[in-house]
């Protein structure tokens, strides 16, 4: 099913994040999509995700497309200007890809190419504006496209956990007003600040997908913590896990996920999984949340 | 030396907006010999903003803008009249706008573009910084500047990736977002964030024809 009508018909969404590989072999990861078909109602495609070099989230998404997978293309403002964005978005279309997720993107400085050239010429708010342009048949500088428009369901991000969280819920009315149909969040693990996050968007109609970070040990906990930004797992979680033995920590580590999700799922109209790598997991802890 | 241009008169009094009471002030560096600032420049103003039906509660020219102890000791002489004002409209480039914001708690509408042009970019000894766009935002982001003080140069405000109110770039450095946000909140104009920013004109960068002929661009050379 269309992720539009997902939506539409008021279905709990699950979504799940993919991460292009560091080569041209793409087969791997293809496979370990499979068997999370019967759950999964579309793939996330990340855009250079960290500002690590890729293959990127086009390609990507028209392999999926190819396989019957919905995919949702992360298409961020950091490596290119308003018109490789929007040549972009017009190829997108062009390869059948519908839905587009807009974000601002990492720093390249956090990334393996810390020397390259931060572009940032539009940020997540005007790329939604763009592109709804796009979809009215108009580009940036106000020429007509040729031909039928293209159409997109666009989704953007927002962090629950931001500290100031008022600027957060600014930007995201304004990233509606701009044209986001939903929203998915930064990794969420505190599950009060989630609910009262949800409180003070109530008003806004956009659903809202929680964001989930399959942890896989204490260690990666914290190198989140340090180097991911605006995620922060609280030390409990860490504690919980550190606290199981080694050849059980995987599965202490499934169990925590899936009671996240399934604390979160009342709160939502949907949960974003990123799991890095751990794919293979995903349809367990969708089963241990109830989903 | 900075480069600065006149903003268009409709755009500063479109900046002005409800507002009754202006304090005038106009930096006699750079921007005398640019004449968007010196006496000149401030009287016209003060006859622009008095003919626009608001009322001026004082002027004052200060040598140096970017100058902190010139900036706090004349400042601190006109406070009463300041005071008074619904905000200040400052006749500088955008380094002297952030030295008055830095020390104000007004709102302070820049009344000129700063253009790219090589050389001192001023002489005020913190923060804040110019990247001469040529198109000033500080009047929407209260004196602080979003192209300067974000590692992305965001228009329309912070994104995710902020920690503990540090930048996702340097943990050293504050969210420049989040220094707009407080500030914005503290003068009272946390609306101005619910606007969206059109995205900039980077073609304002560029030196035009007509600056490439004065002999401000030859002296930069």
């Amino acid at each position: 099913m269309k992720l539009s009508d997902c939506f539409k018909q008021g279905k709990f969404v699950i979504t799940c994040e993919v991460g292009p590989s560091k080569g041209i072999e793409t087969e791997k990861i293809m496979e370990e999509l499979e068997p999370l078909r019967p759950k999964i109602d579309a793939f996330n495609v990340t855009d250079l995700q960290s500002s690590v070099l890729r293959v990127g989230s086009l390609a990507m998404c028209r392999l999926l497309r190819e396989k019957d997978f919905e995919p949702i293309m992360q298409l961020t403002c950091r490596d290119r200007n308003r018109l490789g964005l929007q040549s972009d978005v017009l190829s997108a279309a062009v390869l059948g890809i519908e839905n587009l997720l807009c974000l601002t993107g990492d720093h390249p400085k956090l990334g393996d190419h810390p020397a390259a050239m931060p572009v940032f010429d539009l940020d997540s708010v005007q790329l939604l504006s763009a592109i709804k342009g796009l979809v009215d048949g108009k580009d940036m500088a106000g020429n007509a496209l040729e031909g039928r428009a293209p159409e997109f369901c666009l989704g953007a991000a927002v962090n629950p956990g931001a500290d100031p969280l008022e600027p957060q819920i600014i930007k995201m009315e304004k990233k509606i007003e701009a044209g986001a149909q939903f929203f998915q969040t930064q990794a969420v693990y505190e599950v009060d600040k989630f609910a009262s996050f949800m409180e003070k968007v109530g008003h806004l109609k956009a659903p809202v997908m929680a964001g989930i970070v399959l942890l896989k040990s204490p260690g990666m906990a914290r190198f989140m913590n340090a180097n991911v930004a605006g995620i922060h797992v609280p030390d409990e979680i860490i504690n919980e896990l550190a606290a199981a033995p080694k050849e059980k920590r995987t599965e202490k580590s499934l169990e925590i996920s899936a009671r996240l999700i399934s604390e979160l799922k009342d709160l939502c109209r949907g949960i974003h999984i990123m799991s890095l790598g751990w794919e293979r997991h995903v349809p367990a802890i969708l089963e241990m949340a109830g989903l | 030396m900075l480069f600065t241009k006149d903003k268009p008169l409709d755009e500063v009094l479109e900046s002005l907006g409800q507002e009754k009471s202006i304090f005038l002030l106009a930096c006699n560096g750079c921007a005398e010999a640019c004449e968007t600032g010196g006496q000149e420049a401030l009287s016209a103003m003060k006859t622009e903003v008095e003919k626009a039906g608001k009322s001026v509660t004082g002027t004052c020219l200060v040598d140096f803008l970017c100058n902190k102890v010139l900036v706090t000791t004349r400042l601190a002489r006109e406070i009463d009249k300041i005071n008074q004002a619904d905000s200040i409209l400052a006749l500088t480039c955008g380094i002297g706008v952030q030295a008055v914001a830095r020390v104000v708690d007004k709102v302070v509408h820049p009344a000129a573009n700063t253009v790219s042009l090589g050389g001192l970019q001023g002489l005020w000894p913190a923060d804040e910084r110019c990247q001469a766009c040529g198109d000033c935002a500080l009047d929407y982001t209260g004196g602080i500047c979003p192209i300067t003080s974000c590692a992305k140069g965001l228009l329309n405000g912070p994104c995710g990736g902020a920690q503990d109110g540090k930048c996702e770039v340097d943990p050293e450095k504050d969210c420049g977002w989040i220094k707009i946000y407080e500030r914005l909140k503290n003068i009272g104009r946390l609306e101005n964030l619910k606007k969206i920013r059109t995205p900039r004109d980077h073609s304002k960068m560029l030196p035009s024809a007509e600056l490439r002929e004065t002999s401000f661009y030859d002296l930069e050379k």
